[in-house]
């Protein structure tokens, strides 16, 4: 059975979705279908430094966000993760399946490829395995920003 | 807070469905009761989904898990349709937050529940609690884990 207990975010490694360079930089736990994920998207991108993207689809929220998150990961099989999770967050109301594709095509994508990928079976263990670090974590809703392993933003809400 | 190592107050309150549901019930299991501020708020909408993904698991480890609100049952059922959620929510309506109070959660001042997180044992004794610092927090599901480990 998987461990849920308690542990910190794992450091960043190589297969990590990482945007930008430099040794200071931010991880984020996030939801493609999420409103709020998709507002800090754009202000996390505009600091300077590196920025990883981790994956935290919670599909009794956000209905669609599983498949959103298949979609990125498959394209970045094909080198075009950010190209993907950007479109999703700019344009939250073009999210079913064959506005997928269209994005795909857009990129250049192999569409058979992408589609074939986003049903992987490892795709769905590569989201998994950040969501489960996430949980471990303490991550209790998205965005959640840590800066080395230290929770630093999250949303504040009276109740 | 009630007291870790005593018997958990018996309660009967009514589910989504509207069908009595007692504590007594789950005898011989292990039960989390989530007691939470009120259906439909965001915090509480968002912790009972994070729950949702991971109810397999806690499954897995002989749990059941409950939600209780002082809301109506009509107002529960409505909640999990919105959330896509298939964790059971007792109804704490009349007298209004009774069981919370037996269970030291109510907040006078508030009319609702804090986030307050009670597992019973097989025995129906109270094994582990946990409470917010305030209504506005909720426990990730990491500290539902560590309880169990």
């Amino acid at each position: 059975m998987d461990d849920l207990t308690s542990a910190s975010i794992p450091p960043i490694g190589p297969d990590d979705h990482v945007r930008g360079a430099g040794e200071e930089g931010l991880i984020v736990y996030a939801d493609l279908g999420c409103p709020h994920c998709a507002g800090a998207w754009q202000r996390l991108n505009e600091r300077p430094g590196r920025l990883v993207f981790r994956h935290f689809p919670v599909r009794s929220r956000h209905p669609r966000s599983p498949a959103l998150h298949a979609a990125a990961e498959a394209a970045g099989i094909q080198g075009r993760f950010f190209e993907m999770v950007d479109s999703l967050y700019a344009d939250r109301g073009r999210v079913d399946d064959p506005h997928l594709w269209e994005r795909a095509e857009r990129f250049g994508l192999d569409l058979d490829r992408f589609q074939a990928d986003r049903r992987a079976e490892g795709t769905g263990a590569r989201i998994k395995r950040d969501f489960q670090s996430g949980i471990r974590a303490g991550v209790a809703g998205t965005p959640a920003v840590f800066d080395a392993c230290t929770l630093v933003a999250v949303r504040e809400r009276e109740f | 807070m009630i007291a870790v190592g005593v018997q958990a107050p018996d309660f009967s309150l009514r589910n989504q469905d509207g069908e009595m549901v007692s504590l007594s019930d789950y005898r011989g299991r292990k039960v989390m009761l989530v007691f939470y501020p009120g259906d439909f708020s965001p915090v509480c909408g968002d912790q009972l989904s994070l729950y949702q993904e991971v109810k397999p698991e806690i499954e897995t480890q002989g749990v059941e898990l409950v939600g209780i609100s002082v809301d109506s049952f009509f107002a529960h059922k409505a909640f999990r349709e919105k959330l896509g959620i298939d964790t059971t929510l007792l109804s704490d309506f009349e007298p209004k937050g009774e069981v919370a109070r037996a269970y030291g959660s109510y907040v006078e001042k508030m009319g609702f529940a804090n986030r307050t997180l009670v597992l019973i044992n097989e025995d129906g004794v109270v094994a582990w609690t946990y409470e917010s610092p305030n209504p506005g927090e909720f426990p990730g599901a990491n500290v539902i884990f560590d309880a169990l480990s």
